[in-house]
């Protein structure tokens, strides 16, 4: 619970900071309130942080089935809104997967 | 030095239960006869895999989670590699990963037992930062 506070309101200050600045060039989760723009874009959060998956197990298809595109790529963490220490071990889970042959490395052959 | 691995092999799909079977506890009495421990054997069964090997749609899953020494773990991929009906296989060393959990386990139920006192230092520590650099 603490750590969930924490996390907020320090994704939310950088966000707010960059605000101004960065709204040209539609960054990850910009726009915040004070945007007033059509373009109003959710703070994505990271799926493993909220639901406190801790482990990334190479198994588990039907977790990383959703982090993978349909041709075969992995999807970007711009895209996912997955934080950089989750997607590291979901890049390494994937790529583990593919070698055993639990996910494809392209889409259909 | 014992270490966990967990050996994931895949087996030709058209290959009779009790061959499957000697396969199992022939790696098993290998593991144990060179001074390793098999935990676990999870026969994960016949499932579609994700790309065509060696010309076959499906395969057997087996997994083994071995404890051992890292000798051990590579003469059961040499054995592996010259047994024909295994198409595949995979070995992952887990106990660092299992350490990383268990400390991030502890840290967590440390935090729930008392969150008040724990959060709070945080919180002053994280205001004071900035404005520090400022």
């Amino acid at each position: 619970m603490a750590d969930e506070q924490q996390t907020s309101s320090t994704g939310g200050a950088p966000a707010q900071s960059r605000g101004p600045g960065d709204r040209g060039g539609r960054g990850p989760g910009g726009g915040g309130r004070d945007a007033g723009r059509k373009y109003f874009r959710r703070k994505k959060v990271c799926k493993f942080c909220v639901e406190k998956i801790d482990s990334v197990d190479y198994k588990d298809t039907r977790l990383l089935g959703q982090f993978v595109a349909e041709s075969g790529k992995i999807v970007p963490r711009r895209l996912t809104g997955v934080c950089t220490p989750h997607q590291r071990r979901l890049t390494a889970a994937i790529k583990q997967a593919r070698n055993i042959a639990l996910l494809p490395f392209s889409g259909r052959h | 030095m014992q270490r966990t691995y967990e050996l994931m092999f895949i087996v030709r799909p058209d290959m009779p239960e009790e061959e499957q079977e000697r396969l199992i506890s022939t790696l098993e009495s290998s593991v144990s006869g060179a001074g390793g421990t098999v935990k676990n054997v999870e026969r994960m069964g016949k499932r579609r895999m994700a790309y065509v090997v060696r010309r076959f749609q499906d395969g057997i899953y087996v997994l083994m989670i071995l404890e051992a020494p890292g000798n051990v773990v590579r003469e059961v991929e040499r054995r592996l590699r010259v047994t024909e009906p295994v198409i595949k296989f995979m070995t992952v060393r887990v106990d660092e990963e299992q350490k990383r959990l268990a400390k991030v386990k502890a840290l967590r139920q440390a935090r729930a037992r008392k969150p008040a006192p724990a959060a709070a230092p945080e919180a002053a520590a994280s205001e004071e930062q900035p404005a520090a650099t400022v």
